[in-house]
């Protein structure tokens, strides 16, 4: 069974939904304490939402200084996949595993409801089980989710494939900055989620594990969720790479 | 540096109280980013019947003392704190300013 690790750091909210959501798709979910630096031979980790050290400074900044994330990121850099959800995106930007940051959402509230967004890419370690590009729903959860990089970055995201998601219409197309409901906190160029330039690293606004099960309104995330077990497991199977304690 | 009670010394001073010196760090939102905090206060002037003013801006300021053997030590600490820290520079530019030298960090605390 390949193991998975999700990351609770102290104000993770969404790390016992991550775990069942993984547990779903046929994963053994470990816990990792933010204190420990020892990832458990993980074949992949994720970042959960939540509010880790509440926020403080901003959003994802502390979070990124505790020993697990040292790991995380040697993980990250030795190909290791690695997913940030929500909060655990913005403890990926404020680390530069992936670029960009996230502002305050456009509208100054907190916005907990469902979005629409589209998959940029069906070929990654991350979406390999969206079947195709329509829309998937799923709930956004944050205050702090406004997608921002300069300009020079947003074209070379695009041009080299590494948009993951983008904020999308019913009917599937891009919904940009200014379209209030169906890009609510304004991320420039309607960016949901994006990807590192290797390819094993991604973060998104949107939480998959909340969209899990029909019985939660949605089961769409799941095909992420299920993305990242197979992956995984191809890559155990392939001879790694799995996680061990930083030096 | 010694917390030994025995010699007369309050716990965690320093055996030869060294300076510190405290610091303010400004960040600000970099020009052109968005910035919905300054823009809802200044949405809110014309309920005070303020008209003048505009292009209001809200950063963060955050107040630290450093105990250094000298003002070019101390500041090299905060100029990383404030760069790998207190800032994110895909956002934020921040500028630091000396408050001046105080008592030894133990003794303040």
């Amino acid at each position: 069974m390949t193991r998975i690790g999700v990351v609770v750091f102290p104000g993770s909210n969404c790390d016992r939904d991550t775990l069942h959501a993984l547990e779903l798709a046929g994963a053994e979910a470990l816990p990792l304490w933010h204190e420990v630096a020892d990832l458990g031979g993980v074949a992949a980790v994720i970042l959960p939402g939540g509010f880790a050290y509440g926020d403080y400074l901003r959003a994802g900044v502390i979070a990124r200084f505790s020993p697990v994330m040292r790991s995380v990121a040697a993980f990250a850099r030795d190909g290791g996949l690695v997913l940030g959800i929500c909060n655990g995106f913005q403890v990926l930007a404020e680390a530069g595993l992936v670029p960009g940051a996230l502002l305050r959402n456009r509208g100054l509230r907190f916005l907990g409801r469902d979005v629409l967004i589209t998959p940029e890419r069906l070929d990654t370690a991350f979406t390999r089980s969206v079947p195709d590009r329509h829309p998937l729903r799923m709930p956004i959860a944050h205050g702090e989710g406004c997608y921002y990089a300069d300009e020079a970055t947003l074209t070379r995201l695009e041009t080299e494939g590494h948009v993951l998601f983008r904020y999308a219409q019913p009917d599937g197309r891009p919904a940009w900055t200014g379209d209030d409901d169906a890009n609510p906190n304004g991320s420039l160029r309607g960016i949901a989620g994006v990807l590192n330039e290797a390819g094993n690293v991604a973060g998104l606004m949107p939480h998959p594990e909340r969209a899990s099960e029909a019985i939660l309104g949605s089961d769409d995330g799941m095909l992420l969720i299920r993305s990242l077990v197979e992956s995984a497991a191809e890559r155990v199977a392939a001879g790694g790479p799995v996680a061990v304690a930083a030096g | 540096m010694t917390t030994d009670r025995q010699d007369g010394r309050l716990d965690g001073r320093p055996e030869a109280p060294g300076q510190s010196f405290r610091y303010a760090v400004n960040v600000m939102p970099k020009p052109g980013i968005l910035d919905p905090q300054g823009r809802a206060v200044e949405q809110s002037l014309p309920h005070l019947g303020v008209e003048d003013v505009g292009l209001v801006r809200v950063g963060r300021r955050v107040e630290l003392s450093v105990a250094a053997a000298d003002e070019a030590g101390a500041r090299a600490t905060v100029d990383r704190l404030a760069a790998e820290l207190l800032s994110n520079p895909l956002i934020e530019t921040y500028a630091i300013e000396l408050l001046g030298a105080v008592a030894p960090l133990e003794a303040v605390r």
